[in-house]
């Protein structure tokens, strides 16, 4: 008995947490939290509010402005298509295989980012890519001389990058879809309710919270992503994300406090991103039982 | 109705388009490196360098390392929250939301600044504190995904009994841990371990900023000096991250189908 009180008396609970919390205040809490001090602290060491000031700059601000943009227009293109694609799936009456095996694909493709994404683009729609050339040989159209195209810009990089927004969008969004019942398509139609009518009226404000959410994820999803933009474009596109790069790499803004400062806004905005996600999540379960 | 379904159809096609027109072009343009011909040169090119076997072999035992670091942390503790201290859930939820918040490049800014040579904890020192610091930057990343196919796991089996079960036959914590709940959750911890692996495999951003020679780097490397090479390396590696989905779509077969209580 007195056996069994000693063994008792391992707090294996917090033994087995501790690791974890371990983990969290290493590296996650601790790093930013140093960034949060680093931008508030010049180089003598004292408060200030200088950083902050200097990120209102040209150059910041249009690399914040260009991130933003590339982030929004991938995430709201990819949500639009997204939903459509798993609505034509689910609720289509397309073949009943088809809907596994497109998912299996999004969960590959939702993976398949950074470095080889930017590769199979290049490969596509890059000067040489096989899709340039066969619609320059097809229709005698140059996407790039008379289209005005360039793979390495704004539109190339959006893109690009809806290749793993579509999917996630895609993952996130059909547990949503297969919530809407059956019972209330047949109910709208009892009443006579057109199918635009249940969009309009049911459908779509179920849905709605649930797109909303996944939108600020595809957004904050966009934003940290680095790899795919810097094997396509290198230092073509001066998104956010290159420019702190080039930063931590060789202190590009020759002032650590700015640089901290980038990254503490960063983080801000990816965090309005997700405090949108969770209010807006919390409202789409009451639906989802 | 019928119109309904040509939408469908239509609208499947065109994403179909948009998905598979990239993966042929690339494939197309990885076979045309001999002039006037298709052939597996740029496949060759690629396999027959050393740096690709060294790049590759270290991003694996990285991705290993990773894994076997994130189950030790992650299991656990989802193990103990779930059966002891369900008030530290919300944190729980809150720490693995964090690394999806938190760009990874900013993350890795953090680390350099804190654990560089001169720090208290000065894991850029040396070679094997900075590989301890990507295995462990990696683990970070992966965690919610790791987390959440552990904790989907554990939902699914009735944890409570099972241990309580376990504690009448006379087993101790590390039997239980052990022998009862890790054979049962498996099939989850397999799923998390190759979600895992996917990610970290071709991971270019810490990697790079660590300047340790994972398959990243080296991938951004070959982008700039090769031409047809990229085009194969973009095929290997979504054979790669197929082969990794592939294989939880297999594992989720095998799944246990006990439910838990819902009292």
């Amino acid at each position: 008995m007195s056996a069994s009180n000693a063994k008792r008396r391992i707090p294996w609970d917090s033994l087995a947490v501790f690791p974890f919390v371990l983990f969290a205040v290493m590296f996650l809490f601790l790093p930013t939290l140093s960034l949060l001090g680093a931008a508030f602290t010049d180089r003598a060491g004292n408060f200030t509010f200088e950083n902050i000031a200097g990120l209102f700059t040209d150059q910041i601000m249009a690399a914040y402005w260009i991130s933003i943009r590339v982030s929004g227009a991938s995430a709201i293109l990819g949500a639009l298509c997204g939903l459509a694609i798993t609505l034509a799936i689910i609720r289509g009456k397309l073949p009943a295989g088809l809907r596994s095996a497109v998912m299996t694909f999004s969960g590959v493709a939702s993976n398949f980012a950074g470095v080889p994404l930017a590769f199979a683009f290049i490969a596509t729609l890059g000067r040489l890519g096989l899709a340039t050339i066969v619609i320059r040989t097809l229709f005698g159209f140059d996407i790039y001389r008379q289209g005005g195209f360039n793979l390495f810009s704004f539109w190339g990089l959006t893109l690009t990058y809806l290749y793993f927004q579509i999917p996630l969008m895609m993952l996130t969004i059909a547990p949503a879809i297969d919530g809407l019942k059956k019972e209330w398509n047949e109910a709208a139609q009892t009443l006579g309710a057109s199918t635009w009518q249940f969009w309009r009226y049911i459908g779509f404000p179920i849905l709605w919270p649930s797109v909303l959410g996944t939108l600020s994820l595809l957004f904050a999803n966009a934003f940290g992503a680095i790899a795919t933009a810097w094997a396509l474009t290198g230092s073509n596109l001066n998104i956010v994300t290159v420019l702190l790069y080039n930063q931590i790499r060789g202190d590009a803004l020759q002032n650590p406090g700015l640089g901290a400062a980038l990254a503490v806004g960063m983080i801000l905005i990816t965090s309005l991103a997700n405090v949108i996600y969770l209010a807006v999540a919390a409202r789409a379960e009451r639906w989802m039982k | 109705m019928k119109s309904q379904k040509f939408w469908a159809w239509f609208v499947f096609a065109l994403g179909a388009a948009y998905f598979i027109i990239p993966l042929a072009a690339t494939f197309e343009f990885s076979l045309r490196m001999r002039r006037g011909e298709y052939s597996f040169d740029a496949y060759a090119s690629v396999f027959s360098d050393p740096q690709f076997a060294a790049s590759f072999t270290y991003s694996v035992l990285v991705g290993l390392f990773t894994i076997v670091v994130g189950i030790l942390v992650v299991v656990p503790a989802v193990y103990f929250v779930r059966l002891r201290m369900p008030w530290l859930r919300p944190f729980m939820e809150f720490v693995t939301l964090l690394p999806l918040v938190i760009p990874a490049l900013v993350l890795v800014y953090g680390y350099i600044r804190l654990y560089g040579s001169s720090s208290l904890i000065p894991f850029t020192g040396s070679v094997l504190g900075t590989d301890i610091l990507l295995t462990c930057a990696y683990v970070t990343l992966a965690m919610p995904y790791m987390y959440r196919a552990v904790d989907n796991g554990m939902r699914t089996i009735d944890i409570g009994t099972l241990t309580e079960a376990a504690q009448i036959m006379g087993a101790n914590q590390l039997q239980i841990i052990g022998k009862i709940i890790l054979p049962n959750i498996l099939v989850a911890i397999l799923s998390g371990a190759f979600l895992t692996f996917a990610i970290v495999i071709g991971e270019f951003t810490i990697a790079s900023l660590l300047n340790r020679p994972a398959f990243g780097p080296y991938l951004v490397g070959i982008g700039t000096n090769r031409a047809y090479e990229p085009a194969a390396l973009a095929i290997i590696s979504f054979i790669i991250t197929w082969g990794a989905m592939g294989m939880i779509n297999v594992l989720g077969r095998f799944a246990p189908r006990t439910s838990a209580r819902t009292d």
